[in-house]
Formats: structure tokens, C-alpha cells, sequence
């Protein structure tokens, strides 16, 4: 009697359907990554719902931290050392060539004016472990509002964006509006997270002439 | 002669060497391995929640000599944003009734919604006290747009509105 002996199937699958549906998503994600920047300061912002996207250029973006510390960001590359420049004339600080490079490139900083340009003469690891200070917004001492003001000269399609965290506490949110309405800024975004409109208020919302 | 037998390849015809004729299979393993590698990367690295943003205009700072337009104060309802979550409102100027409640959908969207169907033209006014969270300034400008008031300011807290707070604790 002989036993029927088992089909052995071959243990090599083909695998181009995963290869194909693989590299298919590398594309993708290589298509539409932005990577994510090196920010000094994780902001954890509360959620809306307004769909409102916000613009990737020409935004300043004024972030408050949990411990309520001020950080400032402009983006672009021309921008950003011109008003670096100008800046310096105001404080009576010069900064060379290279520091102005350097700051084109960085992203948020939350650093005094006075200790700025150290701040830029440290190597690029040292700076990421340095420890920012956040930019003064007081009454006496409002740094804030002369970046805002030559950003804005720098940048006149510049628009305004508060990134503040859960956390962080209104007086100092006051604070900063209070600046920019200093600034003659009437209008400006809070950036937020994404949350759905509830169910039945859906009809309500919709109805909101924008 | 001695022929050895080979199944592949053959020099039986007429003595031609033919090619031995390799598997066009080949070992995918790695670029799989690879393209995984860069999936996971490219996964992990990309932030795919774009935040959003909600627009306010703020009105004018007041100068000395500005008229302001007087409205009747019936038609004010003013939101006071405290500590730990809460949030104080009150209809009126004039000796008004303070009564607490919180951000749930039964909390304070519920009086916005039963002030408004009552009220015509109703405007609110939002004040948040020092104390108050930034979450709680975003909170409360959402429930604005979810109910849809049209109407509505932020403003600094006077100190009257911090006693009434005080009482209504």
C-alpha cells in the first residue's frame, strides 16, 4: 500500500503584487511628505471645527508653549534676513553674513534679541539642546512686536497665525493680541487641530454665510 | 565517445553552444526589504493632519475720544471664562444673575442656543480671565461658530465681572 504522498507547494510566494503595492506607497508618501521641521517647542493646539486649511507660505506663526513661553517664525528665504537685519539696527546688534544665512534656514526660535547672536554662532547640535528662553512680550520689553513689524516690512503679503498650546494661560494670549492690535493686525488665525461638527448642529454651522 | 546528458543546455545541434538559459525569476527579498524601509520612514516622518485655522478680527483699540455705539443691554450676554474649565455667563449689565457651566454639549452650547432662539440680535461678549486656558478662548469661539452667532466680541474682563465670578464660586 502506498500513501498518497502530499503536494509539496513551493515555499517561495510570488511577491510582485506586494512589491508593486509597496513601492506604491513610498511614492506616494515620498510625493507628499514635508518633513517634518526641527521645532524647538512641541505645541499642542486644541481642536475646532473650522476646515479652513492654512496657507504654506507668507505666514507668521507665533507659537506659545505649555510653560508660556512666546516663539516667532516667519518662513521665507529672503525674508527672513531682512528682517534679521533690521532687527539688528534697531537693537544696535550687526550680525555677519553667515549668521544671517544660518537664521534663514532655522525655523521657530524663542531667543532674546541680546542673545540672539550667540545663539547663532553655536554649532547646529548645540543649538538644538540649548534651552529657548522665549521671546519678551512685556510691556517694557516687547521684542514681539518689532518682528512682527519688520516681518511685515520685509513681507508685505505676510499674514498672521497664534499657534498656542492647550495650556497655555489667556493672559498671556491677551498679551499678544494686544500687540498686534498695537500693530494695527485686526485680523489674524488661531491655528487648531481638526474636529468634526457635530451631528445635529451640522445644519446650523452650514448655513454660516464665510 | 561519452555523451553527458544535460537538460538544460544542449550541444546536440549541429555542435552550437547554446547559452544555458537562466530562471527569469529573481530574489525580490531585498528591494522588498528595502521599499518597506522607506515606507516606514516616509510613514513616520510625514505629518498627515493639516491643522486648521480659524480666522477673528478683532475690533479697533478704543482711543480716548471714540464714540462707542450704545446697545441695549438685554440683548448683551456675556461669557466669562474661568479657571479649570468653567465658564460664567450672564444676560444683562445691570444687577445680573451669574450662572456657571462648562464645555460639554449640554453645558454652555445649550444656553447659547436657548439665549439666542429668545433673544433677537443677540451679542456676545467674551471675556476670559487671566486664569483661563488658551483651549478654553478656542473652545468657546467654536461653540460660537457651531451655533452660528453672528454677533460677538472679545473682550478684557472688567473688575466688576471678576466679582460676580467670585460670588457665583
Amino acid at each position: 500500500m502506498s500513501k498518497v504522498k502530499m503536494h509539496r507547494s513551493t515555499p517561495s510566494i510570488d511577491m510582485t503584487p506586494m512589491v508593486d503595492l509597496a513601492f506604491l506607497l513610498v511614492t506616494f508618501f515620498m510625493l507628499t511628505a514635508t518633513a517634518r521641521p526641527d521645532e524647538p517647542v512641541q505645541v499642542a493646539t486644541p481642536t475646532s471645527v473650522s476646515e479652513m486649511p492654512i496657507p504654506d507660505r507668507d505666514m507668521i506663526i507665533i507659537s506659545i508653549g505649555k510653560d508660556n513661553k512666546v516663539y516667532f517664525t516667519v518662513d521665507g528665504k529672503f525674508t527672513r534676513p531682512k528682517m534679521l537685519r533690521e532687527m539688528g539696527k534697531i537693537y544696535n546688534i550687526s550680525f555677519t553674513q553667515e549668521e544671517e544665512d544660518i537664521f534663514a534656514v532655522l525655523t521657530t526660535f524663542g531667543i532674546p534679541i541680546q542673545n540672539l547672536k550667540q545663539f547663532l554662532d553655536l554649532g547646529r547640535e548645540e543649538r538644538k539642546q540649548i534651552e529657548q528662553t522665549g521671546i519678551p512680550v512685556d510691556s517694557l520689553n516687547n521684542q514681539l512686536k518689532d518682528w512682527v513689524l519688520q516681518a511685515r516690512l520685509a513681507n508685505p503679503k505676510v499674514r498672521i497665525a497664534i499657534k498656542g498650546d492647550d495650556d497655555a494661560t489667556y493672559s498671556v494670549v491677551k498679551k499678544i493680541i494686544s500687540t498686534l492690535l498695537d500693530r494695527k493686525v485686526n485680523r489674524f488665525n488661531l491655528i487648531t487641530g481638526k474636529e468634526e461638527i457635530p451631528e445635529e448642529m451640522r445644519k446650523a454651522a452650514v448655513k454660516k454665510p464665510s | 565517445m561519452s555523451e553527458i546528458a544535460q537538460s538544460g543546455g544542449g550541444g546536440k545541434k549541429g555542435g552550437k553552444v547554446r547559452s544555458k538559459k537562466t530562471s527569469t525569476r529573481i530574489d525580490m527579498t531585498p528591494m522588498v526589504d528595502l521599499a518597506f524601509l522607506l515606507l516606514t520612514f516616509f510613514i513616520l516622518t510625514t505629518t498627515l493632519s493639516k491643522p486648521t485655522t480659524m480666522e477673528i478680527t478683532m475690533p479697533e483699540k478704543v482711543k480716548e475720544d471714540d464714540k462707542q455705539p450704545e446697545v441695549n443691554e438685554k440683548k448683551v450676554l456675556t461669557l466669562v471664562l474661568g479657571e479649570n474649565d468653567k465658564v460664567y455667563w450672564y444676560v444683562g449689565i445691570t444687577d445680573p444673575k451669574v450662572t456657571k457651566a462648562n464645555f460639554s454639549k449640554d453645558g454652555i452650547r445649550k444656553v447659547l442656543l436657548e439665549k439666542k432662539a429668545e433673544i433677537r440680535d443677540m451679542i456676545v461678549l467674551i471675556k476670559a480671565l487671566d486664569e483661563s486656558k488658551y483651549k478654553n478662548l478656542v473652545d468657546i469661539l467654536d461653540e460660537i461658530t457651531i451655533t452660528n452667532i453672528q454677533r460677538f466680541a472679545i473682550v478684557d474682563v472688567t473688575p466688576v465681572d471678576k466679582e460676580l465670578v467670585k460670588e457665583a464660586i
